[in-house]
């Protein structure tokens, strides 16, 4: 067996929290990386997987330091070196590609400054040799206008661009470790498979090793040759991809596998509610959008022309990519930016596009909920007191009664009652996700539009969260409009999905034909461009490049 | 609107709010001082005055006519470059106060020349080695010269100087100026006591600017290419923090020329300030009315100044 | 399922991480010990003085400091020690109204065009800006030299002078909190904009605005001690400290306490509040800087 480029030996790595106590949040990792091998670290938030990928840079982040172990990189021993002799590596021999290369380019510097910085810092290249090289990685990252994309600034290319230039960033130092940490997150799905094809690519001509930090799992199948699969500072499980896909062996990645598996949604039977209009929720030609208004159309026109219907107990699911007008739907429909045309009807009533002319009965029969629940929830109130509020608001409830409500809210969404006399930097994500539901329910609604409220979560919690909506939905005969831009999530719980592209609806068909019969290009784009669990699929996958170029934001 | 012409667009934009709160400034100067308690004509008349007397003279200075037109026959004389004359001693204004414009100029300019290379250097070293030795000292200074009154740094300075060490003379004017270390002793306790004051702020505000454009994602992208620390600050993050620190610059700097009060009374030094606090006392409208007209000139002046430079070294507006 | 089952119960165990991350380190303390100091002298600090601090009570003029006489005498042998109990009266008391008023104020109208937006936002914006334009110290004196001294008169201009800072300052909060998601549910939910104000937008402001306040005090401080030490501040028999020492100046350059024992006043609770606020818990100050 050869040597491993990169030998990690029960690594330990120490936070200070806000309150002041040591904590250990990495708990003796150990593993080894084969020259020109790419490795996943895959986990939930706070598993630790950020913080290894960055040791092994030596470098920790403000408040963490490496208490314990080493960690081997080629001939150096980066436990035991000086700062300036990390320095000295980095870039060098080993390199990084952010989550955000948006935030992680200087905005106020060329980007060819910053792809050839590396060469600068080490001295290792003239520099007119290292902007052609730099030409030469453009060309090899699939980037447009090569020659001349270094001479722009930051701001002036898209973000799956930017991603593709970070990776230059990375490579231009010849580095024998690249760390990729998350580095598709931030992207669209149908940016995402180009990005993520060129990586591969150039990845294997250069013969570099890799290391792979992301959550998910679909993705890592893709371009890993082995997943380390990591929970609270500790590995749980070590295998090659697809070992751990078809095979896992620990009971955690079992259940990460699992919260993959689409689950048809079956629609629910409700009980008959005779006294109630059929359809809950009619959209007709609404338009809406941003900006100082001119003769009654803003500036900006965001939403064209959209219409449907929801009937009551069903769900209806709206999927697009960043800027496809899906958020600002809902907001429109909530009143919270006035449509400047089309109707709104709520169990067949009209309703004024702006909120602050709608009734409270109104107001009170569709609730929304945000996608970030640490910023949907004011920090600085008790949980109670955040239930609570609709409670007075709507129904005048007051005291022990009020009390009593806030603790079946509670139970309802499956929290503890002793939860309420907390506050919610006191709660996990998913806890304060459910809060920010039994909020929106303490009003007693018909229709809740949910925005995005899975995305920000953990695989395994927002399935959980999935399955929560599905049996309140049952025992309270809601209906739910469902934005996301992740197609599985649609599926698992929709009966109809309105598929949007810039502003407009493109499509409207049942959720579960979605895959299989969605007819207009950009859908079955985005429908072909969801990563699969299966480590042959990035490989196998053929888009007509007229679709791409016509649709997918690159 | 083509690209290339959107920053010039955006600039002309400042300067035409510059302009804009110029006017409401003037108005609310003029009018201010018109609610000054205390009629001109009596004051002007002494206690011996008939109200025959003070009609007339009331008649003779116009101050019967609508307020607004006498606002706008100001302005208008304002933008001509015509002050008006002196209530106490019937002078022009504009003769009055060139002098006294011309010593603040010259104390502010001198005081800007010592104090902000100083202060930017300081402030960006304090946060270049945030948490060090050297940053303590600097930060404990800053909050020291902060934290006391402007008279007591002044006369701890001519403690020190003037009486203990008897190096420079205890007051700044009238003293010789014919040679060029004379000027300098002649002008070196003001500029002393008066760049401790400004540059303590511009300390302060430098390194808050510095340290909050260190913490972003992309001069850790920088540590993490294997850049010094040196190069993070002064590559990466300075650039960034330039509209912030040019802020700051332009608010220490436009309290040189009518903030030196206590400077100017204490070394008996012949500026703005002290000419506008006299014609308080003597009720001199126009002198009043100019004055302050000085002083809210240069502070806009200096801000749009700023706020033009942050404009242009942003790249997101510049192109 | 599980992994948020076991997600909510170890959230049960572990106790609320609120305590230490209020604790203050002993820079912080030793300002908040000295901030306590003064506020009690000036609250009872008359009934301790030794002598009427108006009295002559000694024929000689600044004499050093001796057992009758703990801080010496003034200019005109009065006891100093008594003079600076009395004086803190004036200079705590004027410098807390004044910068209550201003906060209170500013961050009212700052809270309300936050929220409001629109034009009322824009005027109030630009009126006051251009306000901040006028040096503070010298719209004071103008002031004073105009409608005489008068302890009404210095509280009202000091407020006059620090509220647009204040707005400034919180307007610039509120418009980061008012875009926060917490708010737009409540507005969505039909609040009126008081309750917007008060309940979803104030307590969340409160930390910096608390913080901010203290900074301004010590602004409030200097530039009362400015006025009074060129003889505009509070007038004769009367004296804050700033004025303690402007009528003690003369001892100056034989370093009679007379003048140094007002300075080290001035400055021990300007520098004591400014390492109180600096070293606040980052959970209050936040963004204060």
């Amino acid at each position: 067996m050869t040597m491993p480029l990169v030998s990690v030996k029960d690594l330990r790595i120490g936070a200070v929290t806000d309150a002041g106590r040591k904590v250990e949040i990495i708990k003796g990792v150990s593993f080894d990386i084969a020259p020109g091998e790419i490795v996943a670290l895959i986990g939930e938030s706070g598993s630790g997987k950020t913080t290894i990928a960055l040791s092994l840079m030596g470098h920790t982040r403000t408040g963490c330091s490496i208490e314990g172990g080493t960690i081997r990189l080629d001939t150096s021993d980066i436990t035991a070196m000086s700062e300036w002799a990390r320095a000295r590596v980095r870039g060098t021999e080993v390199s990084y590609v952010p989550q955000s290369a948006a935030a992680a380019f200087n905005p106020s510097k060329r980007i060819m400054d910053q792809v050839t910085e590396i060469s600068a810092i080490h001295d290792l290249m003239p520099r007119a040799e290292a902007e052609k090289k730099a030409v030469d990685l453009f060309r090899a990252l699939a980037l447009p206008e090569a020659e001349t994309i270094g001479q722009r600034y930051p701001h002036e290319v898209s973000g799956g661009q930017l991603q593709r230039l970070s990776a230059a960033m990375a490579l231009v130092g010849d580095p024998k470790l690249v760390i990729f940490d998350e580095p598709t997150t931030a992207l669209d799905v149908t940016t995402q498979i180009e990005v993520l094809r060129v990586f591969k690519s150039v990845m294997k001509q250069g013969g570099m090793a890799g290391v792979y930090v992301s959550h998910d799992l679909a993705v890592v199948a893709q371009i890993a040759d082995r997943i380390i699969v990591l929970k609270g500072g500790e590995i749980l499980e070590v295998g090659s991809a697809d070992q751990i896909l078809s095979a896992p062996r620990h009971a955690y990645t079992k259940q990460l596998i699992a919260a993959f598996e689409p689950v048809p949604h079956q629609p629910q039977g409700l009980p008959l509610q005779a006294a109630k209009p059929k359809v809950v929720l009619e959209v007709a030609d609404l338009c809406a959008g941003y900006g100082p208004v001119r003769g009654g159309v803003p500036h900006a026109k965001i939403l064209k022309d959209v219409s449907f219907k929801l009937e009551r107990g069903r769900n209806l699911g709206v999927i697009g990519e960043s800027g496809s007008g899906k958020s600002t739907l809902a907001r429109a429909i909530a009143g919270i930016l006035p449509a400047y045309s089309g109707s709104v009807m709520l169990d067949g009533i009209q309703l004024t596009p702006d909120l602050r002319n709608r009734s409270k009965e109104e107001l009170r029969r569709a609730q929304i909920v945000f996608q970030l629940a640490d910023t949907a929830l004011n920090p600085a109130h008790s949980i109670s007191t955040i239930l609570a509020r609709p409670l007075t608001f709507y129904d005048g409830l007051r005291g022990a009664a009020r009390e009593a409500r806030v603790i079946e809210l509670l139970d309802m969404v499956k929290l503890p009652a002793a939860l309420r006399h907390r506050l919610p930097g006191e709660l996990s994500g998913g806890q304060k996700q459910r809060v920010n539901l039994a909020r929106a329910l303490a009003a007693s609604p018909e229709l809740i539009l949910c925005d995005e409220i899975t995305s920000a979560l953990d695989t395994v919690v927002a399935a959980a969260i999935l399955e929560l909506l599905k049996e309140l939905q049952r025992e309270l005969g809601l209906s739910y409009m469902f934005i996301s831009h992740d197609l599985s999530t649609v599926e698992a719980i929709c009966d109809d999905v309105l598929v949007m592209y810039k502003g407009e609806v493109v499509e409207a068909l049942p959720a579960a034909r979605m895959s299989t019969e969605a007819e207009h290009p950009y859908s079955r784009l985005l429908v072909s461009s969801v990563p699969k669990l299966d480590t042959g699929w990035l490989a196998g996958l053929e888009q007509d490049p007229e679709l791409v170029a016509q649709f997918a934001n690159r | 609107m083509p690209q290339s012409l959107q920053p010039w667009f955006l600039v002309i934009q400042r300067l035409g709010i510059a302009l804009l709160t110029l006017v409401i400034v003037s108005f609310a100067v003029f009018f201010a001082t018109e609610m000054l308690p205390g009629d001109v004509a009596e004051i002007l008349l002494g206690q011996a005055a008939t109200p025959e007397a003070v009609a007339g003279l009331r008649e003779a200075m116009g101050l019967n006519e609508p307020a607004l037109s006498r606002f706008i026959g100001w302005l208008i004389g304002l933008a001509r470059g015509d002050l008006g004359t002196s209530y106490v001693n019937n002078i022009e204004v504009v003769e009055l106060i060139s002098g006294r414009l011309v010593n603040s100029l010259k104390l502010a300019g001198v005081t800007t020349v010592v104090s902000v290379p100083i202060a930017l250097s300081l402030g960006i070293g304090a946060a270049m080695w945030r948490g060090s030795v050297f940053d303590r000292i600097v930060s404990m200074l800053t909050i020291s010269v902060i934290s006391v009154p402007e008279f007591m740094v002044a006369t701890l300075a001519v403690l020190i100087f003037a009486v203990w060490l008897g190096w420079l003379p205890a007051l700044s004017y009238g003293v010789d100026v014919s040679s060029l270390s004379a000027i300098l002793k002649a002008y070196a306790m003001p500029v002393i006591t008066l760049s401790c004051v400004i540059s303590a702020q511009m300390i302060r505000m430098t390194r808050a600017a510095v340290i909050e454009t260190i913490n972003t994602p992309y001069v850790e992208m920088a540590l993490l290419k294997g850049a010094s620390r040196k190069r993070m600050v002064l590559v990466h993050a300075l650039p960034n923090a330039l509209g912030p620190i040019a802020n700051a610059v332009a608010l220490s700097l436009s309290y040189l020329v009518g903030g030196a009060i206590i400077v100017e009374t204490i070394f008996n030094y012949p500026g703005v300030a002290k000419l506008m606090v006299d014609a308080v006392s003597t009720r001199d409208l126009p002198l009043i009315q100019s004055c302050a007209m000085i002083f809210c000139v240069s502070y806009l002046s200096l801000i749009t100044l700023a706020d033009v430079i942050a404009l242009l070294s942003n790249p997101r507006l510049r192109r | 399922m599980m992994a948020e089952d076991t997600d909510t119960t170890a959230a049960l165990t572990t106790p609320p991480p609120r305590g230490p991350g209020w604790s203050f380190n002993w820079v912080g303390r030793i300002g908040l010990v000295v901030i306590l100091f003064w506020a009690l002298v000036a609250l009872v600090g008359p009934w301790l003085a030794p002598y009427p601090p108006g009295q002559i009570v000694d024929y000689d003029f600044f004499t050093p400091m001796s057992a009758n006489y703990w801080m010496g005498t003034d200019y005109l042998g009065r006891d100093i020690f008594s003079r600076i109990l009395m004086g803190s009266r004036y200079t705590v008391g004027i410098a807390l109204a004044a910068v209550t008023l201003a906060c209170t104020l500013g961050v009212i109208l700052g809270m309300v065009a936050a929220v409001a937006g629109g034009w009322f936002d824009m005027v109030l914006s630009r009126l006051l800006d251009a306000f901040n334009g006028i040096p503070s110290l010298l719209f004071g004196l103008v002031v004073v030299a105009a409608v005489g001294s008068s302890i009404p008169v210095l509280i009202l201009t000091l407020t006059a002078i620090y509220m647009p800072g204040s707005y400034r300052f919180a307007r610039a909060l509120a418009v980061n909190v008012n875009t926060m998601d917490f708010v737009t549910v409540a507005r969505a939910r039909g609040e009126s904009t008081p309750y917007l104000i008060l309940r979803e937008i104030f307590p969340n402001i409160l930390g910096p605005v608390l913080a901010d306040l203290g900074l301004r005090f010590v602004f409030i401080v200097l530039v009362l001690s400015g006025l009074s030490f060129l003889g505009l501040g509070v007038q004769p028999p009367n004296a804050d400290w700033g004025a303690l020492v402007r009528e003690n100046i003369e001892g100056l350059s034989f370093g009679a306490p007379a003048v140094i024992f007002p300075s080290i006043a001035i400055a021990s609770l300007t520098i004591s509040v400014n390492m109180f606020i600096d070293n606040l818990p980052t959970k209050i100050r936040d963004r204060s800087e």
